[in-house]
Order: C-alpha cells, then sequence, then structure tokens
C-alpha cells in the first residue's frame, strides 16, 4: 500500500510544480505579456484586462504570495480566466469542448499502439535474427521520420489523392454533434486517419524496446530451465518470457505518455482534428496566454494522472512490488 | 568518426573486446551505417552553407523560376518564391544539427553533474534531485516548450537552445545516477577511496570513465530529442521563422502549399533529411548499446554458427570448433578461451 501513497504524493508534488512553473512562467519572461495582448486586441473590455492582469501578474495589487494563494484557488476551482483572443468565451468551456476528443482518440491510438507493438516485439524477441527482427531498421525508421511529416505524406496520399480518408476536421460538415449515429459514425470515420498515423509512428518504439527486453530475459536462467523442462514453446514465451519482460515496458509506458501526448497536439494540427492540441495552436498564435496555461496545465495532470493509472497496474501484475513493500 | 565511446576499464571481457581499436570490421552493422549516416550530416553541415549554389533567402522575381521542379540549374526544385530549396537544405542542416549538438552536449553535461551529484551525497541530496529529476521527467515538454517560447518576443537559435537544454536533461541524470550508484559500490572505487584519493579525482578517473558509453547513449538520444522538438516547435511556428532550419523549411512548405501544388521536392527533402539524421542517431544508439549488451547483437551471423541455429538459450558450442571461424560470434566466444589472453597480452595484434 504504501507504494501507491509513495506515488501519490510524488505525482502530487509534480503537480505542484506544475502549476507553480506555470504561475512563474509570465512573471520571470522579458517582454510585458499584457501589453502585447493590448496591441493586438485594443477594444478588449476592462474586466478581460484585470482578468488578464490577475492572470499575468501585473499592476495587481497585493504582495507575491497573495497572487500565488489567490492563483491557486482559482484553479482549484477551474476557474481558469477568460479566453483574450475569443472573448469572452471562459477558458474551462473551451477545454471542456475540446478535451474528449483529444482523449478517445490519443488514448485508443496509444493503447492499440501499445498492444501491437510489445505483441510484434515479443514475436521478433524470441526469433531474435529472424525476418520480423531483421525488419527492424525499417520500423526504426519510419519512427525516425518527424512525426507531423509521415502524417502529412499519408494524408496527402490516403485523403488527398486516393480520397479513402476525410481530409480534415472531427466530423463532416453540418452535422450537430451529439448523440446519435449520424454523427458517431462520422466521427468515427474521421478519426481513423489520424489514429492510424500515430499508431504507425509510435509501433516502432513499443517493438524495439520489447524486443530487446525479452532477448535478455530469454537468455535467464528460469527460461532455460522452463524450455529444459519440455513446456511448449507458447507457454514459455508468455507465462515465463514475456510476463517479465512486459514490466519495463509498462514503467516505460508512463514516461512515454508525455512523448506520445506531445506527438497528439502536433497531429491534431495537421489533421485540423478539433482537439486541444489544435485549440494550443491558435492560443500560441493568437498571443492567447491565458489558454495557453490553461492547456499546458490540463495536459500535464493528464499526463500524471495516466501515470498514477500505470503504477496501480504494476502494483496490480508485479508482485514483486507488494512484497518488497510489505517486507520494509 | 569513430564512435568508440567506452575506453572502459570495466572488469566485463565482453565490452574490452568490444572498444578494442580496430575493431570496425567487428563494430555492428547498424551501427556502422550509423556512424556513415551521421558522419555524411556533419559533413554537409560544415561545408554545406560554403557550397550551397545560391543564397537560401534569395527569391527570384521571374515567375518562371517559382515551383521549379529539380533541374541541373536547381537540383532540388525551387520554392514557390522561387528560392533555391538544396541552398535552403544545405543550410538548414547546418542550423539543424548545430542546435541538436549543442543542446546535446550542454544537456548530457548537466546530466551528468545532476546524475553524479545525487549518487554521491546521497541522503537527503539525492532524494532531492532525484524528486526534481522525476518531476521534470514526468512533466510532458512540448507543451511546457511552447508556452515558454511562447512567451518569448524573440524566438531565435539561442532562447530555443537554452529551453531545450533546460527540459532536456533528467533523462540522462536518472540513467547515471542509477549507473554511478551502481558503480560506486565497486572494489577499485573502495580502494581508490582508500588510498586517500579526492572525490572529485574518484569521480573524475574512475566513475565517469566507467559509464562513457552511457553518456554516449544519452548524448545520442538527447541530441535526438532536441531536433525532433525543434523541428516540431518549428512546423508549428513557434521558432524564427526568418532563418533556415528544417524545421522553418517544413513550416514555410507546408504554409504555402506545398504538397497541395504537387510540389514534393519542395516538402520531401527536408522531412526526409531529418528522417535520416534521426535514424542515423538511433543506430548509432542502437551500436552502443549492443556494444554493452552483446546479447542485443544482431543474430544472424550468430545463428549460423557451427552450421545450426543458436538461440541465446542453447548451450554454448565447443569453442574450438568456432574459434576457427572469423565472425563476430566467434570472436566474441573466443575472448573467454585461454589463447585471446595469450594474443592479447602478446601485443594484442590480432587480424
Amino acid at each position: 500500500m504504501s507504494f501507491i501513497v509513495r506515488r501519490l504524493v510524488f505525482y502530487l508534488v509534480a503537480a505542484w510544480v506544475a502549476l507553480t512553473i506555470n504561475f512563474f512562467i509570465p512573471r520571470l519572461m522579458p517582454g510585458n505579456a499584457v501589453e502585447s495582448v493590448l496591441a493586438k486586441f485594443p477594444n478588449l473590455q476592462p474586466s478581460a484586462y484585470r482578468a488578464l492582469e490577475a492572470l499575468l501578474g501585473v499592476g495587481h495589487p497585493g504582495s507575491i504570495w497573495h497572487q500565488y494563494w489567490a492563483y491557486l484557488g482559482d484553479i482549484l476551482h477551474l476557474n481558469f480566466g477568460t479566453s483574450v483572443a475569443d472573448y469572452p468565451a471562459q477558458v474551462s468551456t473551451l477545454l471542456a469542448e475540446t478535451l474528449p476528443w483529444t482523449i478517445i482518440l490519443v488514448g485508443t491510438a496509444t493503447v492499440i499502439a501499445f498492444f501491437v507493438g510489445t505483441a510484434l516485439g515479443i514475436a521478433a524477441g524470441w526469433r531474435h535474427g529472424g525476418g520480423l527482427d531483421r525488419a527492424l531498421p525499417g520500423l526504426m525508421f519510419l519512427q525516425a521520420i518527424p512525426y507531423f511529416f509521415f502524417a502529412l505524406l499519408l494524408l496527402e496520399l490516403l485523403a488527398l489523392k486516393l480520397h479513402v480518408f476525410p481530409i480534415a476536421q472531427g466530423y463532416s460538415e453540418g452535422l450537430i454533434p451529439g448523440w446519435h449515429w449520424d454523427f458517431i459514425g462520422s466521427a468515427i470515420y474521421h478519426s481513423l486517419l489520424p489514429a492510424l498515423t500515430i499508431v504507425l509512428a509510435s509501433i516502432a518504439g513499443w517493438m524495439l524496446q520489447m524486443r530487446n527486453v525479452m532477448i535478455t530475459t530469454i537468455g535467464e536462467d528460469y527460461v532455460v530451465a522452463a524450455q529444459a523442462k519440455g513446456l511448449p514453446n507458447r507457454r514459455v514465451i508468455f507465462s515465463y518470457a514475456a510476463r517479465n519482460a512486459l514490466l519495463p515496458q509498462l514503467q516505460g509506458f508512463g514516461l512515454a505518455v508525455g512523448f506520445v501526448v506531445s506527438g497528439a497536439l502536433v497531429m491534431e494540427i495537421v489533421f485540423s482534428y478539433p482537439g486541444i492540441g489544435l485549440l494550443l495552436l491558435t492560443a500560441v498564435t493568437s498571443d492567447d496566454y491565458p489558454l495557453m496555461q490553461a492547456i499546458f496545465l490540463v495536459i500535464t495532470f493528464a499526463v500524471l494522472l495516466a501515470n498514477l493509472i500505470v503504477d496501480l497496474v504494476i502494483v496490480f501484475v508485479d508482485p514483486r512490488v507488494r512484497i518488497r513493500e510489505a517486507t520494509r | 568518426m569513430t564512435v568508440a565511446p567506452a575506453i572502459s576499464a570495466g572488469p566485463a571481457p565482453v565490452t574490452r573486446e568490444a572498444v578494442q581499436p580496430g575493431r570496425w570490421r567487428r563494430m555492428p552493422a547498424k551501427a556502422k551505417v550509423g556512424v556513415v549516416l551521421f558522419g555524411a550530416f556533419v559533413l554537409a553541415a560544415i561545408i554545406g552553407p560554403l557550397v550551397a549554389p545560391y543564397d537560401p533567402s534569395y527569391q527570384n522575381p521571374s515567375p518562371s523560376a517559382s515551383l521549379n521542379p529539380p533541374s541541373a540549374a536547381h537540383l532540388l526544385g525551387t520554392t514557390q518564391n522561387g528560392e533555391d530549396v538544396l541552398s535552403q537544405l544545405l543550410v538548414g542542416i547546418r542550423l539543424t544539427l548545430e542546435l541538436g549538438i549543442i543542446v546535446g552536449v550542454v544537456a548530457t553535461v548537466l546530466a551528468v553533474i545532476v546524475g553524479v551529484t545525487a549518487a554521491f551525497l546521497g541522503g537527503f541530496w539525492d532524494e532531492l534531485l532525484s524528486l526534481i529529476t522525476n518531476v521534470f521527467l514526468v512533466i510532458p515538454a512540448l507543451p511546457l516548450l511552447i508556452i515558454l517560447l511562447g512567451y518569448l518576443p524573440q524566438r531565435g537559435q539561442l532562447a530555443t537552445i537554452l529551453v531545450l537544454s533546460g527540459l532536456g536533461w533528467p533523462w540522462g541524470a536518472r540513467l547515471i545516477r542509477a549507473q554511478t550508484l551502481a558503480i560506486r559500490s565497486r572494489d577499485f572505487v573502495a580502494a581508490s577511496q582508500e588510498t586517500g584519493e579526492r572525490t572529485w579525482r574518484i569521480i573524475g578517473y574512475e566513475i565517469i570513465p566507467n559509464q562513457v558509453s552511457l553518456i554516449a547513449a544519452s548524448f545520442v538520444n538527447t541530441v535526438l530529442y532536441a531536433i525532433g522538438a525543434s523541428v516540431a516547435l518549428a512546423f508549428i511556428g513557434v521558432a524564427n521563422l526568418s532563418s533556415w532550419s528544417l524545421g522553418t523549411m517544413l513550416y514555410w512548405a507546408q504554409g504555402q502549399d506545398a504538397l497541395q501544388l504537387g510540389a514534393w521536392w519542395w516538402f520531401v527533402p527536408p522531412g526526409l533529411a531529418v528522417a535520416l539524421m534521426g535514424t542515423a542517431l538511433v543506430l548509432l544508439n542502437t551500436g552502443i548499446d549492443e556494444l554493452g549488451n552483446p546479447r542485443l547483437r544482431d543474430a544472424s551471423s550468430a545463428s549460423r554458427i557451427a552450421g545450426h541455429w543458436l538461440r541465446p538459450t542453447d548451450p554454448t558450442p565447443v569453442l574450438a570448433e568456432v574459434s576457427q571461424r572469423r565472425g563476430r560470434m566467434a570472436g566474441f566466444l573466443h575472448s573467454f578461451s585461454r589463447s585471446s589472453l595469450i594474443d592479447e597480452t602478446g601485443g594484442g595484434k590480432r587480424s
């Protein structure tokens, strides 16, 4: 149990660090963000101006501690302020509109890539030097291609030339989002190509890591013993070798979530997918600082949450973690 | 161009075998390809801007110069504004590689400092430094990079390098800390402590030389991260868009609809250059991995030793039979045999 408690404390600390960085960035960066925003939006409402000042800490009465506590209180109440570019929309409303798109698409694609990549890695590691293993350099190339470049080429080929997939957006024009089949079908259809690019781009990483751990594990004495006992190969692979090789893979999954999310941000920009990445791009190009900062926080919290879930899974599948804690 | 990162005095005979000088022939094939490919890019970065046929920013105003496919005058064609793609590519490779390598050096130095300090101080400081490392590892980098650079009034090369270095060290620091802890408990470190060596001397002469391959791997990884991140940032538009890097080339190509216009020669070369650079680095890294962990080595030559398929789980083949063949695996096995000892003490000349 104490393993989980310690991890929880760690994620709380990480969340606090992220919040604090987020608080200090606008205060430490050179240049006056408020003025640059004002230059862009000269007819900003006074209330928006005040909200902006409060967020960026300019001309605000009170000490920095006071500002900090006020800021933490705002975040706690999910009050991220008002969007500057899309005035008077609340930042939290914009986030609520875009977040489900990203979570559903990126989450599904990542889990698929993880499972397929791991399975391929098991196969490649077992037949070390076999056909699948020799395909690895090719897969490495696929992984080294900048993600957006790869996605754009696929988009060009499959959507613009062959018309297999739609070009952009999350659903067809003219449909009203809601829980009816027209919309859901259209949304799934529009998500296929982005999901495919994420899976293809990230599969090689999972495969390579699993293959390497697998090869090392296969050399262990207990695997040799299992083979010597005459157990069927399937049993040796899945119950002996892969079961242990999976643990580093799972730990890697937690850390990789951050990378995957970063890739997904770019994916949404390529496909004009109505998720949080596209929103971040709009925020950056229009100097919408409140929106930018809120998106950073939301993404960070999502990654922390994913990591926490992975930790819970590890406790569940790895008895050593539990035993080590119990004997402490 | 040699990788040979591990001038290691480690106790493992395998490592010593792998890094002895003149072992180019026995180096893993993947690493060779990586070295050659990366060397080509370094060369292009050094001489590229000198041999670039045109000024990359020169916009040929005549409409006939716009969007030319590759020809003798423009080997990679021209952009919509009549700029020469090859010249942009050559200049862009320099800027991108320069950024990658500087970030790699700075972040790796930071990683070594943090990792070794944490492992050596132990106790509270170790806990604190590890906590900081892990926190920065778990906070997603790209969104943070975007807002950091988003606030900067000028998003030039220096700012990008600073921000990328500042966020690029935790991964390496974590690995180096673990490795330092492992080495620190070895007898030879205890021996030098007993003889009264100063701590910084132990670190500089005993600890760091023993993890050169890990540091090299972490450097390669950081360069990879820096190139990927800088290209992605430029593609989004968070960069100095008036300079030519591979990322800004892609930004302009995408922004001016190169693909929709069918101008593949404008869009594909920078993307391909980044991809090949990345592949070279990944291959280099696998090579370094394989130097340290012989089990990972390409099994294709090993598997056919003595005429049958060899699995890692199979019993070791008879050495006498194997050592007559001069494959990679044979050399590896040979290093355990007595004759290799004689070889090595006798001047180490083995073809």
